[in-house]
């Protein structure tokens, strides 16, 4: 293999292109960007880069020794359009065509937007120019703040508001938000967080429309109740950024459809990160996003699956000066108990707790709240649980097999 | 000089942190070795007291960053920077930090 296109220049493609260097490939690695910006480090956007408690110098993934090791021909600010039937050739947005010999897939995914969001004052989440516009709107003096949408984006966004002292009200479609993360228990305690700093959860509720001229004014909800707003944050999702694959040979299905080692239904095309539905689950996990990468360049110079995406699931959030900790597969009738720590009247107590959730007397996942410590312990032993009653090694599932239940057969990884 | 603890307050495989600006980790080692470092991890904001400990090393609580308690330097990845190490002495059965920057200023 002579060249690799890396497209994609995020936390994925970075990590694609330093496991292609590590693995040995001397040839000629390409990098796509969309972005004009290195790849930089997204999850503080929404929390320390907002409030100002960290610069951009903070977000960098990489520097200059690093660059210059990886002897990488990055183009960034262009946009990859379009993929040929064979994983051959990258076509770019400015006409350029980048022959290849193979493909790393690492264009992520990209925020959901509502219908009027182009008016002033209405923004998303989820690149550094997104951050940038915000966080210049939100210093400009007290605003009066809605956050549509109460998952993990528009928690910590409001959160993070709230600190830099504006009027925040949340609202969330479903009767609770984090349900599908956290199941029902554990979000009602975590809701509970939005109010301790004083921020107003309206819950049920969903958008019919934003108001305003030219610049918006208010968020009218579907049952009449109309909330005044300077600012908007839309943070109600990403959709994986596949539009550019349309007409290529791969199949795309809620992301590129990869076997368990992120292999595509081309041989000699990969796909890694939040774009990546591998072995039947798209994750848009930081972790996942760092992990995956070596599998997938593994198995794109063995030229075969030879190794499976072993990801025990983990996320983690800060909101409202609490840190949420997550890491197993809960489903849906999983027992939820608090073993350590507790709740005060519903809500976190000081010194945090943790929890696990349980099926046939087996812990399926494991969340904490500020007890970071009880946390390692558990996922650790969570991975090696997971690890030893799973099945063995067997073949690779081929790629385009949609007819699994998330989740099953990827296995944990070695923490 | 910072007094941290009594020696027998901080068992081995434990740690503590202390509340200097900016906080500082200390940990004593199964084998029974006292180290000290910043306590904030390098990628991003946590506590590596509240870490993984095992032998030398500790994992960061929240991206498993590694660091060389004897070093500071990062043995993998998200961590890319090194944090200051400072040294560690006891008096008397109290453990004490000497903060780098001191060191530094008294050679």
């Amino acid at each position: 293999m002579r060249t690799v296109t890396v497209v994609g220049a995020s936390l994925s493609g970075l990590y694609a292109a330093r496991e292609l260097r590590a693995q040995g490939f001397d040839g000629r690695l390409v990098i796509v960007g969309e972005e004009p910006h290195r790849p930089y480090d997204r999850p503080p956007l929404s929390k320390d880069f907002l409030t100002g408690r960290a610069g951009e110098d903070r977000l960098a993934l990489t520097d200059a020794e690093e660059t210059a090791g990886l002897d990488a021909e990055w183009l960034l600010g262009v946009r990859a359009r379009g993929l040929d039937a064979r994983g051959r050739t990258v076509l770019l947005d400015d006409g350029r065509a980048v022959s290849t010999d193979g493909v790393v897939v690492a264009t992520g995914a990209s925020a959901r937007h509502l219908p009027g969001d182009g008016l002033a004052g209405v923004h998303t989440l989820r690149t550094l120019d997104d951050a940038r516009a915000l966080r210049a709107e939100l210093t400009r003096g007290p605003r009066r703040v809605v956050v549509i949408g109460g998952g993990f984006i528009g928690a910590e966004t409001a959160s993070s508001c709230a600190a830099l002292g504006h009027t925040v009200t949340v609202v969330e479609a479903a009767p609770l938000p984090l349900v599908p993360q956290l199941g029902t228990e554990m979000a009602a305690v975590c809701a509970t967080l939005h109010r301790r700093e004083g921020a107003e959860l309206v819950t049920g509720a969903s958008v019919a429309a934003l108001r305003g001229t030219g610049v918006v004014t208010a968020v009218t909800l579907s049952d009449g109740r109309s909330l005044p707003a300077d600012v908007v944050i839309v943070g109600i999702g990403a959709t994986p950024s596949t539009a550019w694959l349309a007409g290529s040979a791969l199949v795309l299905n809620d992301g590129v459809v990869c076997d368990d080692g992120c292999v595509t239904s081309l041989p000699q095309v990969v796909a890694a990160g939040d774009v990546a539905r591998v072995g039947g689950t798209r994750a848009e996990h930081w972790t996942s996003a760092t992990e995956q990468p070596r599998v997938a360049v593994t198995n794109l110079l063995a030229g075969r699956t030879v190794e499976y995406a072993r990801t025990l699931p983990y996320f983690w959030s800060d909101q409202y000066g609490a840190r949420l900790q997550f890491a197993g597969r809960r489903r849906e009738g999983d027992t939820v108990r608090i073993v350590e720590g507790e709740t005060a009247d519903g809500v976190p107590a000081d010194d945090g707790f943790l929890a696990r959730y349980e099926r046939d007397g087996r812990t399926t996942a494991v969340l904490s709240v500020d007890r970071p410590r009880a946390f390692m312990r558990a996922r650790r032993e969570l991975a090696r649980e997971t690890e030893r009653t799973w099945p063995t090694d067997g073949p690779a599932r081929p790629a385009g097999d949609r007819d699994r239940t998330a989740g099953d057969r990827v296995r944990p990884a070695v923490l | 000089m910072i007094p941290v603890c009594r020696l027998e307050d901080l068992p081995k495989g434990g740690s503590t942190r202390v509340g200097t600006s900016p906080p500082i980790a200390v940990f004593h080692t199964d084998d029974g070795d006292l180290y000290a470092i910043d306590d904030t991890c390098s990628h991003q904001d946590a506590s590596l007291s509240e870490g993984w400990l095992e032998g030398c090393l500790v994992e960061c609580p929240l991206h498993a960053a590694s660091f060389d308690l004897r070093t500071g330097r990062p043995t993998c990845l998200p961590a890319r920077r090194p944090v200051r190490t400072h040294r560690v002495s006891v008096h008397e059965g109290v453990v004490h930090v000497h903060l780098a920057a001191e060191e530094g200023s008294a050679a």
